[in-house]
């Protein structure tokens, strides 16, 4: 006979007589879950990172000191993608009108640009009819120049002036508001002057010793995800003096805000494997008791050993591959409901679905079922046959320890796998292990507790008896519960906090205009104009350095495989002191000066680039600023929150260094949206020509539209949680059902009334939803804080009302979810249940 | 003389509860040959189960041996065992033991799909006519009364024509005039095939129904008779 159609049957009669529901549904909810957010990942956040690429006018910027290769253009082309050539270089820049020496010039960032430009984004064009300006298609003409507001203000011209840039005269058509390439460096940013790149031979600027910048701004308009092997091939073509960027490596906020919606994603699907796991396994147990006797039977009509194990295995085989299966159907139907309700991505620009996380989510299938049902297969085909006649033989373990380690290890697997963090894997493995065994312990304690307590009448009396009579169950069952309750509440209350807390990170009243190379004499009067303007940070001193040597040995930027950590020890730093530890800013590991002054109390470090840069707490690292080394030990580590969106620095020396050297001071302030804030500006650089105001409000909005759109879509993860915390609330409830079917009909057969019954059975799930409802609202409130404090580093805030709910709801749901499934007892005559069950 | 179906030899049996070892079957032995009907009979506790158990090969013997269509026991392994259960045995158990997610028609073809039987389906719906349930077959055992029950069980023990039916007081659970029905149901169908009986059982009206009557008291066998009997054969 062939063993797998005999499986195939017994597995479809299985199916048809309702053993499998819990299980299947287990395992179609861990697929779904990781499918949808494995799918989504795949597809918007890739889309999310496109949208942040507006600010760079492209997906990546390539750039070198010298021509670059035909090459990159070609090979771009050639694999899909489109691009288009800038150069940028300074030059000054006056009216045609104007004397050259007079001081009418002004030195100007200038861009030259050509057809397609920009990839990604647009540029707002000054309209006096349009307060927030108009956007246009296209760049200027041959013979044309678009300055931007700042320019146009310094030099004092408008539309129809003429300009001169080098030896060429360009007449000004258009006045630029605001123009993409907002990401670039900070110090970079002069007033600008966008001009055709046709027109460049014409100004006569590009002379040996005149610096310039060879761009490349390359995007991937299609859909399909060609850039990623572009970028392969590019970094293995890069030449010294050549560098790839993306937005990612330019903004710090941009960066973290991403790697923040990751994190949340990863989490909410992990949360939701777990759960689903704890389903399988739960699941996998009732399957192991109720097919006891299939198993007896089987091995008394002669089925040997290995055909009955194969005839499970087979079967869950079949399962497993079925339920994955109806689980990435789910997933591709999901994720399509994402991508439609994130409105503001459009699904033409997103790449179609593919095959890996298809692939992972399959694999995270096969491993929930192997890993929980297993061991119970095993104990199953290794029933003794002599159960057909002695049911009183005791039940075979399912695999011992070597079964809960098998499940760990799957478990641990399944969250290394998903939670590309191991600090917030780590945090929610020891989290729901923890809450399992104090659950467990506070449920064997309470328990105890009871026994003390006097008790009225006989239901009440019998209810929590049967909790007391078995503690090891009780506590199981209780913890179980307590994990689905902790789901639940994590997802509700806590979730919406989190949500709130992130979204909050970002204040109102965020600063929205960095303000720059202000001069240490004139620092008090602009603070004056900034606190005028907006609510502003105070200025803080800057000083420009090198990286020349750590730990003694002078700095090889070679060294680093990593182009942004090669670029990041390239360039010069901006290095400040202070005495206070700055706000948004946080020591990991460390030391904080604490009045300590001079080289000897130290430097700290910014933890990303520490990282970046391989520099450990301890190390001693030597700047050479305006020629002068400077030598410090790392004292500190911080973590900043770059999201703060307040000026903040990578190193900070303690007060007694750094004064004497040249400084220039850094603020930033919020200004009002509108009109009102370029005539601030404008008046701000007519008075200090010399300062810089740079608009991040253009960021700012990015960064917030990212939250706002990864909140919706962790939202819509988080509903697989919930499913999750409501299959294990039932597979828990279902775990014990036979054994009070059992017990009810035993009961009644002693003159129990169904109303006595009723309530015995209430008072027990009472007591029990209770108390796991309370457990649940403590490890919600525990994972809450540890998640915010440790991981998203956010401020946490206490919800009370997760008690509240998680106490009241528990003993709700459970009475009710358990009377429900026992509901059918109290009809059956107790002679059926006994006969079926004994 | 033939050579007996099913022998046993100073079969044994002594478990260890608590600390002291306790004999449940002690140097039991006796032979039955192809066609007989033969009720093992004796008080709750004698050890009849016990014996039923160890002759069925779903268990081991302390001491002794067992020897069934002439293969001793004790030199097979439990594979092997399964496999000579599968070719001669059938089982029908006090309490039905059918498989509560199994219809009546699955639950009697379960032993044919095991032995790799071709038409299990059709068999088993022929048994299933042969015991009077032809309109019950897709029901499960749960919608079935007990004597319903009963026979489906007695029609999975006959779809395997097995040589020696094995009943472990097959009217255990049933009303007197139920029990009645399925055990004539259960000699008519043993006429019919000629298959060997062996009935364990504490109903002396029961075991008066066969022709051979082994007593057991405290684990020893205190009596072997042979008597007229109108289900005997011949």
């Amino acid at each position: 006979m062939n063993t797998l159609k005999l499986a195939w049957r017994m597995l479809s009669r299985d199916w048809r007589a309702g053993e499998l529901t819990i299980l299947i549904a287990a395992m179609v909810l861990a697929v779904a879950s990781i499918g949808t957010v494995g799918f989504f990942a795949d597809r918007v956040k890739g889309a999310l990172g496109k949208q942040a690429n507006l600010l760079l006018g492209g997906d990546i910027l390539i750039s070198g000191d010298r021509p670059l290769p035909e090459l990159f253009a070609a090979e771009a082309q050639a694999r899909g993608l489109v691009s288009t050539p800038a150069l940028r270089f300074n030059s000054m820049v006056r009216r045609e009108d104007a004397d050259a020496s007079a001081a009418g010039a002004v030195l100007t960032d200038v861009k030259a640009v050509a057809d397609r430009y920009p990839l990604r984004g647009t540029i707002l064009l000054v309209d006096p009819a349009n307060e927030s300006g108009t956007p246009t298609r296209g760049i200027p003409s041959r013979g044309e120049a678009w300055p931007d507001a700042r320019l146009a203000a310094r030099l004092g011209i408008k539309t129809g002036d003429a300009l001169a840039v080098g030896d060429a005269t360009l007449k000004v058509s258009a006045i630029v508001q605001q123009e993409p390439e907002v990401a670039s460096g900070l110090l970079a940013i002069g007033p600008r002057l966008l001009i055709n790149l046709d027109d460049v031979p014409a100004t006569n600027l590009l002379q040996p010793g005149n610096r310039a910048t060879y761009r490349l701004l390359v995007a991937d308009l299609s859909t399909r995800d060609v850039l990623d092997p572009y970028i392969k091939w590019l970094q293995r073509e890069l030449k010294a003096g050549q560098r790839m960027e993306n937005v990612r490596d330019l903004r710090p906020e941009v960066r973290q805000t991403l790697e923040r919606a990751e994190q949340f994603l990863g989490l909410s699907a992990l949360v939701a494997v777990i759960l689903a796991a704890v389903a399988v396994a739960l699941a996998a147990s009732r399957y192991l008791r109720r097919h006891l006797d299939t198993a007896a039977m089987l091995r008394c009509f002669g089925a040997p050993r290995r055909q009955a194990l194969t005839l499970f295995v087979l079967q869950f085989a079949v399962l497993g591959v079925l339920a994955s299966v109806a689980g990435i159907a789910l997933a591709l139907l999901g994720q399509a409901l994402l991508v439609a309700f994130l409105t503001s991505v459009a699904p033409g620009d997103l790449p179609a679905p593919g095959l890996l996380p298809a692939a992972t989510a399959f694999g995270t299938g096969v491993m929930l079922l192997f890993g929980f049902a297993l061991p119970p297969l095993i104990a199953l085909a290794n029933v003794p046959p002599l159960r057909v006649l002695r049911r009183d033989l005791p039940r075979p373990k399912p695999g011992g320890i070597v079964a809960y380690l098998l499940g760990a290890a799957v478990i641990a697997l399944l969250i290394a796998w998903q939670a590309q963090d191991a600090k917030a894997g780590a945090i929610m493995i020891g989290g729901i292990g923890g809450l399992l065994v104090a659950a467990a312990l506070a449920a064997w304690a309470m328990i105890a507790l009871l026994k003390r307590l006097p008790q009225r009448g006989a239901t009440w009396r019998f209810g929590l008896a049967n909790l007391r009579r078995r503690p090891l169950a009780s506590s199981l069952q209780i913890g179980a519960l307590a994990l689905g309750f902790m789901a639940l509440l994590l997802l509700t209350v806590v979730r919406g906090d989190l949500m709130e807390n992130w979204r909050a990170s970002i204040p109102p009243d965020a600063p929205n205009h960095f303000v720059l190379n202000v001069l240490p004499d004139q620092a008090d009067a602009v603070l004056a104009a900034m606190k005028a303007g907006g609510s502003a940070t105070p200025l803080y001193p800057m000083v420009r350095g090198r990286l020349v040597e750590i730990n003694g040995t002078r700095l090889d930027t070679a060294q680093y495989e990593d182009t942004r950590a090669r670029r990041l020890a390239e360039r010069e730093f901006n290095l400040s002191f202070a005495s206070e530890l700055p706000k948004s800013n946080r020591v990991v590991n460390g030391k904080w000066f604490d009045g300590a002054t001079g080289t000897a109390a130290g430097v700290s470090m910014e933890r990303g680039i520490a990282e970046s840069l391989r520099l450990k707490l301890g190390d001693t690292v030597t700047y050479d600023i305006a020629g002068t080394p400077v030598t410090a030990k790392i004292t500190s580590l911080r973590k900043v929150e770059w999201d703060s969106f307040r000026p903040n620095f990578f190193a900070l020396f303690a007060p007694g260094v750094l004064e004497s050297m040249p400084q220039t001071y850094l603020g930033a302030v919020r200004l009002p949206e509108g009109s009102k804030s370029a005539a601030w500006l404008s008046a701000l650089v007519q008075q200090y020509p010399n300062v810089l105001a740079i608009d991040v409000g253009e960021i700012m909005r990015q960064v917030q539209m990212i939250i706002g759109q990864v909140a919706k879509a962790v939202e819509f993860v988080f509903l697989f949680t919930l499913l999750g915390g409501l299959l294990v609330l039932q597979a828990a409830i279902a775990a014990t059902q036979d054994e009070r079917r059992f017990d009810a009909a035993i009961l009644r057969t002693l003159g129990a009334s169904r109303a006595q019954l009723s309530a015995a059975q209430n008072a027990e799930f009472l007591v029990l939803g209770a108390i796991a409802g309370t457990l649940g609202a403590a490890g919600a409130t525990a994972i809450g804080y540890v998640l915010s404090d440790r991981v998203f580093q956010i401020p946490f805030s206490a919800n009370p009302v997760v008690w509240l709910y998680g106490a009241a709801g528990g003993a709700i749901i459970v009475t009710l979810a358990g009377w429900l499934g026992t509901r059918g007892t109290m009809r059956q005559p107790p002679l059926a249940v006994i006969r079926q069950l004994a | 003389m033939t050579q007996p179906l099913l022998r046993a030899e100073q079969l044994t049996k002594i478990v260890t509860s608590g600390d002291a070892p306790l004999t449940i079957l002690d140097d039991v032995g006796f032979a039955i040959n192809p066609g007989e009907t033969v009720a093992v009979v004796g008080a709750s506790g004698s050890g009849k189960t016990t014996l039923l158990g160890l002759l069925a090969g779903l268990d081991g013997a302390t001491r002794g041996d067992v020897w069934l269509d002439g293969k001793a026991l004790s030199g097979l392994d439990e594979d092997a065992r399964a496999a000579l259960r599968q070719r001669l045995l059938g089982f029908v158990f006090q309490s039905f033991q059918l498989l509560p997610h199994l219809t009546a028609l699955e639950n009697v073809m379960l032993p044919l799909e095991l032995a790799g039987a071709n038409a299990a389906t059709a068999t088993a719906k022929d048994w299933l006519a042969r015991v009077g349930l032809a309109k019950r077959t897709t029901h499960y055992p749960r919608q079935l009364s007990g004597g319903e029950q009963q026979r489906v069980a007695i029609a999975r023990a006959f779809a395997g024509e097995p040589k020696i039916l094995m009943a472990d007081e097959p009217t255990g659970n049933l009303d007197n005039a139920t029990g009645l029905e399925v055990i004539d149901l259960m000699f008519r169908l043993n006429r019919e095939h000629g298959t060997t009986l062996l009935l364990v059982t504490h109903d002396v009206s029961l075991a008066g129904r066969c022709a051979r009557r082994l007593s057991l008291a405290a684990g020893r066998l205190v009596g072997d008779d042979r008597m007229d009997s109108e289900d005997s054969p011949g």
